[in-house]
C-alpha cells in the first residue's frame, strides 16, 4: 500500500518535467567541473573503461603470443612489458577503482537517501588524481613500457630494469591518493549522511561492503604509497633500503608491498560481494538470508585481510614459524567467504527467481568465486603452495577471484543499475548472450591454467617447453572468446544511451531507495529526503501479502 | 599471423598423447605433496558441485512464474548459520595441520645430505659440486641420496624450482637459502627459474639429471680434473692473506677457524649465533658487525673483492677445517 503511493508520487513530478542530472547542464565544462557524485561516477566509468580495454588488449596479445612455445609474436622483452602493463593497469587503474569509484560513487548517496557524498569537491579531486596517475602510467606504456611486473620487486626494479619504473610507480602513487580520498569520503558519507530512519542494519549490503572497502582504502593505500616512494628513492638516489650490497633488504619491499596488496585483493572482491548481494535479492524478490552474517563477514574479511600478507612469501625463505602463522590466518579468511556463498545460495530458496542479464552475472560470480576461493586453500596450505607458488596455478586462482569474481560482479552491477544511470534499457537478449560468452570464454581461458600450474609451468614465461603447448592453446582460444564477450556490452551500452527504450524509475521491481527516484535521477537525487521505515530488501512476501 | 595458428592446429593430433594432468613425481616428498593436492582437489570438487547443484535446483524450482510474483519470506535459523561456519572451519583446521606437518617435516635436510652450491645470475644457473666440477644450467645428482642445495644470487631475486621434486625456494642476493631433496627415480627433469628476473627469465631453465650411483661416480670422475671446492677455497684463503691472522701460527690476532662452522658463538653485541654460511659471509664482507668479543675489530672488509663463487669456495674451506679437526681429533 504505502509503497504504491510513494511510487505514484514520484511518477508525477520530476519525470514529467524531464530534468535530470544528465541534461540539467551541457558542455564539457559542466562535466569536468561537476560536483555531482553521479557525474563523477560517470567520469570514472569512462576512464576505467578505457583502461580496461588497454589492459585487456595487452592480455589478448600475450595469449596470442603464447600459442607457440617459442613465442609467436614478440621478443621476450616485449612480452615482459605486456604482462607488466596488463597487471599494473588492471590492478591499479581498473580493478581497484572499478566498483567503488563508479557504482559506489553513483549509488552510495542514492542508497542511503542523501543528496551527495560528504565532500563533493574532494570527490572531484579524487578523479583528477586518478586521471593524473593514469596519464603517467599510459605515458610510460606508450614511451617504451615497464618490465618489472605489477609487483615491482627489487633489486630488479631498483637496480637492473632499464624501463620506466619511476614514471609508473609515480602514477600508481598518485592514483593511490585518489583511493585514500574516496575511502575517506565514503566513510564520512555513510556515517553522517544517512536519511532519517536509515539505521546501520537497514543499510543495503552494498553499503556495508563499500564501508569495509573504504576502511582498506584508508588504512592500506598509504603503505603502498610509501613503498613505491621508497622504491623511487632507491632507484634515483640509491639510498640502499632494499639493496643488500649496501645493507638493505629486498624482502622488506615484499613485506611492505603485500601488506597493501593483499588487502587490495579484498578492495577488489568486497565491492563485488556487495553488488551480488543486491542482485541476488532483487532477482529473487526476497530478503537476503542472514543479513547480519553477510554484513559482518565483509568487515571480518577486511580485518583479516591485513594479517595474511606473508602467504605471498612462503618460498622467500621467511621462517617456518612465520609461515605457519600466515598459513593458519589465510585459512581463516576462507570462512567468512564461505559464509557469504552459503547465504547467497540460501537466499534463492523460496525466492521468485528471474534470469535477466544482471542475475546471470551474479550466478556466474557465485560459481566462479566458489572455485577461486576453494583453490585459494591450495595456496594457504604450505606444502602445496611450495609447489604451486609462482606457477600458472596462481595466475588461474587470482583470475577466478579477480575476473570471475570482481569483473563479473562489476558487469552485473553495471547491467543492473544501467537503467538508473542512463534512464534507458539495453537489449536484454544481447546482454544474456554476452554474459554466456564471457562465462564460457573465461573458463576456457583460465581452467587449463590450473593444470598448467600443477604441471609446473612458471608464470611470466615468454618462451615455454613444448609439452605445455596444448593447454596454452586452449587458454589462448578462451581469451579470444572472452575478448569478444567484453566488446558486445560496449556496443549495446553505447547504442542504448541513444536508442534504448526509457527505463522508468524501477524496471526490475527492485527495493532500495535508488529505485524510488526517477531514472536518471535529479541532480539532488530526491525531491524530498526519504524517511526510511523498513529493512533492506523488504519485498512483499507472497504468503503474507496475497 | 596465420603461421602460428597453423602450427597450433598441426599439433592437435598429438593432443591426446601430450595431455597430462600430473607432473612426474620423482622425489621422496613428491607423493606426500600429491596426496594433499588430491585431497584439496576433492574438497574443491565436492563443494563446487554441492553449491552448483543447489543453485541449479533452486533456479528451476523457484523460477518466477508470473511478473508480479515475490519470494516467500524465510527466516534465518541460527543453527544453519553455525553449521556452515563450523564445518568449513573444521575442514580448514584439518588441512592446516596436515599441510603444516608435511612442510615442517620436509623443511630440514637430513644430516647425511651431500651438498651442492648454486649461484643464480641473469640468466643462468651456476652450480658447483664440493668435489670441484662446475655445471651451467645442468645438475647431475645420484638417485636415492639426499642432496642439500645452498643458493645465492649474484644480482636479482631468482627462484630454484624443480617441479618433479615439488621443491622451490627463492634465491636472494646477499644471503644463502637452502633446499633439499632426495630423488627417487633416475631420469631427466626440468629446472626452472620461478621468480621473474628480467628479460630472459624464461630462458633461465635447465635440466636435472638423476643418475644411478655408479653412473654418478663415473660422471664425477670424468671430465677434466679439478680441485675440490675446499682446495680452491684454501688457495683463496692464502691469496687474500686470511692466514696472516686466522692461522694457528699467527696466534693472538684473530680467532682460529678450525671447527668453528656449526658452533654457537657469542658476538660483540651479545647475541649468540650459530656459525653458518650466512655468518661466515657476513664476517668476510662486514667484519665489524659480527666480530668476537675477545678480539679487536681490526679485520678489513672484503666487500667488492670476492665474488659469489669465491665466497662459496672460501666457505667450503672453512667448513672443511671443521671436518678435518673432527677427523683428526675426535
Amino acid at each position: 500500500m504505502s509503497t504504491a503511493i510513494a511510487e505514484a508520487e514520484i511518477h508525477e513530478t520530476p519525470a514529467e518535467s524531464g530534468v535530470n542530472y544528465l541534461n540539467v547542464t551541457y558542455g564539457i565544462k559542466s562535466w569536468l567541473l561537476t560536483l555531482d557524485h553521479k557525474r563523477i561516477g560517470l567520469l570514472y566509468l569512462g576512464s576505467i573503461t578505457l583502461m580496461f580495454f588497454v589492459g585487456g588488449m595487452a592480455a589478448v596479445l600475450m595469449r596470442l603470443h603464447l600459442v607457440e612455445p617459442q613465442g609467436a609474436l614478440f621478443e621476450p622483452e616485449t612480452y615482459n612489458k605486456m604482462f607488466s602493463t596488463h597487471g599494473i593497469i588492471m590492478v591499479f587503474f581498473f580493478l581497484v577503482p572499478s566498483i567503488p569509484a563508479t557504482l559506489g560513487n553513483f549509488l552510495i548517496p542514492l542508497m542511503i537517501g542523501a543528496r551527495d557524498v560528504a565532500f563533493p569537491k574532494l570527490n572531484l579531486m579524487s578523479w583528477y588524481l586518478y586521471i593524473t596517475g593514469a596519464a603517467f602510467a599510459l605515458y610510460a606504456t606508450l614511451s617504451g613500457g615497464v618490465d618489472t611486473g605489477w609487483t615491482f620487486y627489487p633489486p630488479y626494479s631498483s637496480l637492473y630494469s632499464h624501463t620506466h619504473v619511476v614514471t609508473v610507480a609515480l602514477g600508481v602513487f598518485i592514483a593511490g591518493f585518489s583511493s585514500i580520498l574516496t575511502g575517506l569520503n565514503f566513510i564520512v558519507t555513510i556515517h553522517k549522511m544517512r536519511a532519517p530512519g536509515m539505521t546501520w542494519f537497514r543499510l543495503p549490503l552494498f553499503i556495508w561492503a563499500m564501508y569495509a572497502t573504504s576502511l582498506i582504502f584508508v588504512l592500506g593505500t598509504p603503505v603502498i604509497a610509501i613503498t613505491l616512494f621508497l622504491l623511487g628513492m632507491e632507484r634515483i638516489l640509491h639510498v640502499g633500503i632494499f639493496d643488500p650490497s649496501v645493507g638493505g633488504d629486498p624482502l622488506l619491499f615484499q613485506h611492505l608491498f603485500w601488506f597493501y596488496s593483499h588487502p587490495a585483493v579484498y578492495i577488489m572482491i568486497l565491492p563485488g560481494m556487495g553488488v551480488v548481494s543486491e542482485l541476488i535479492t532483487a532477482f529473487s524478490r526476497k530478503k537476503i538470508f542472514g543479513y547480519a552474517f553477510v554484513a559482518f563477514s565483509s568487515l571480518s574479511i577486511a580485518i583479516i585481510s591485513f594479517i595474511v600478507w606473508g602467504h605471498h612469501m612462503f618460498v622467500t625463505g621467511q621462517s617456518i614459524y612465520a609461515g605457519l602463522v600466515f598459513s593458519v590466518l589465510s585459512f581463516l579468511v576462507a570462512i567468512p567467504s564461505a559464509v557469504k556463498v552459503f547465504n547467497w545460495t540460501a537466499t534463492l530458496y523460496k525466492g521468485s527467481i528471474s534470469y535477466e542479464a544482471p542475475m546471470l552475472y551474479a550466478l556466474g560470480f557465485i560459481g566462479l568465486f566458489t572455485i577461486g576461493g576453494l583453490t585459494g586453500l591450495f595456496l594457504a596450505a604450505l606444502a602445496t603452495d611450495v609447489h604451486l607458488n609462482g606457477t600458472y596455478f596462481i595466475v588461474a586462482h587470482f583470475h577466478y577471484v579477480m575476473v570471475g569474481g570482481a569483473v563479473m560482479a562489476y558487469m552485473g552491477g553495471l547491467h543492473f543499475w544501467w537503467p538508473k544511470i542512463t534512464g534507458r534499457l539495453y537489449p536484454d537478449l544481447w546482454a544474456r548472450i554476452a554474459a554466456a560468452i564471457i562465462f564460457i570464454g573465461f573458463n576456457l581461458t583460465f581452467f587449463p591454467q590450473f593444470v598448467l600450474g600443477y604441471l609446473g609451468m612458471p608464470r611470466r614465461y615468454a618462451i615455454y617447453p613444448s609439452e605445455f603447448q596444448v593447454l596454452n592453446v586452449m587458454s589462448s582460444a578462451g581469451a579470444s572468446i572472452l575478448g569478444i564477450g567484453y566488446i558486445i556490452p560496449l556496443i549495446y551500452f553505447i547504442w542504448s544511451m541513444r536508442y534504448g527504450p526509457p527505463a522508468g524509475p524501477n524496471p526490475w521491481g527492485a527495493k532500495g531507495l535508488e529505485w524510488t527516484t526517477q531514472s536518471p535521477p535529479l541532480t539532488e537525487n530526491f525531491e524530498t529526503i526519504p524517511i526510511v521505515t523498513e529493512d533492506a530488501y523488504n519485498y512483499p512476501s507472497e504468503g503474507a501479502h496475497v | 599471423m596465420m603461421g602460428f595458428l597453423q602450427s597450433g592446429l598441426d599439433s592437435l593430433p598429438g593432443v591426446a598423447a601430450m595431455m597430462q594432468f600430473k607432473p612426474p613425481a620423482a622425489s621422496s616428498i613428491a607423493d606426500s605433496v600429491d596426496q594433499l593436492y588430491l585431497m584439496l582437489t576433492g574438497i574443491t570438487i565436492f563443494f563446487s558441485v554441492l553449491i552448483f547443484s543447489i543453485i541449479f535446483y533452486f533456479m528451476l524450482k523457484y523460477r518466477r512464474k508470473s511478473p508480479g510474483e515475490s519470494g516467500t519470506e524465510t527466516h534465518t535459523p541460527m543453527m544453519l548459520e553455525l553449521t556452515w561456519t563450523i564445518i568449513p572451519s573444521l575442514i580448514c583446521v584439518v588441512l592446516f595441520v596436515w599441510s603444516s606437518s608435511l612442510y615442517v617435516r620436509n623443511g630440514r635436510p637430513p644430516n647425511s645430505s651431500t651438498e651442492i652450491f648454486v649461484i643464480g645470475k641473469q640468466w643462468m644457473w651456476h652450480l658447483q659440486h664440493p668435489e670441484g666440477p662446475r655445471e651451467i644450467n645442468e645438475l647431475h645428482v645420484p638417485v636415492g641420496v639426499p642432496v642439500k642445495i645452498t643458493m645465492t644470487s649474484q644480482d636479482v631475486i631468482h627462484d630454484f624450482y624443480i617441479p618433479a621434486f615439488r621443491v622451490k625456494k627463492d634465491v636472494l642476493p646477499g644471503r644463502y637459502s637452502q633446499i633439499w631433496f632426495q630423488p627417487t627415480e633416475t631420469g631427466t627433469f626440468h629446472l626452472f627459474c620461478a621468480q621473474y628476473c628480467g628479460t630472459n627469465h624464461s630462458q633461465m631453465i635447465g635440466w636435472v639429471y638423476v643418475m644411478s650411483p655408479t653412473d654418478y661416480a663415473t660422471w664425477l670422475a670424468g671430465g677434466e680434473k679439478t680441485e675440490s671446492m675446499a682446495q680452491q677455497g684454501e688457495r683463496l684463503f692464502s691469496q687474500f692473506g686470511c692466514g696472516n691472522c686466522h692461522s694457528p701460527e699467527a696466534a693472538g690476532h684473530a680467532p682460529s677457524l678450525a671447527g668453528i662452522y656449526g658452533k654457537p658463538e657469542k658476538t660483540q653485541n651479545g647475541e649468540t649465533r650459530v656459525v653458518d654460511e650466512d655468518l661466515i659471509r657476513q664476517a668476510i664482507l662486514v667484519p665489524n658487525s659480527v666480530h668476537l668479543p675477545n678480539y679487536q675489530p681490526i679485520m678489513p672488509t672484503y666487500q667488492g673483492q670476492i665474488d659469489e663463487e669465491q665466497m662459496l669456495q672460501l666457505i667450503a674451506y672453512v667448513k672443511s677445517l671443521g671436518s678435518e679437526e673432527r677427523m683428526n681429533g675426535k
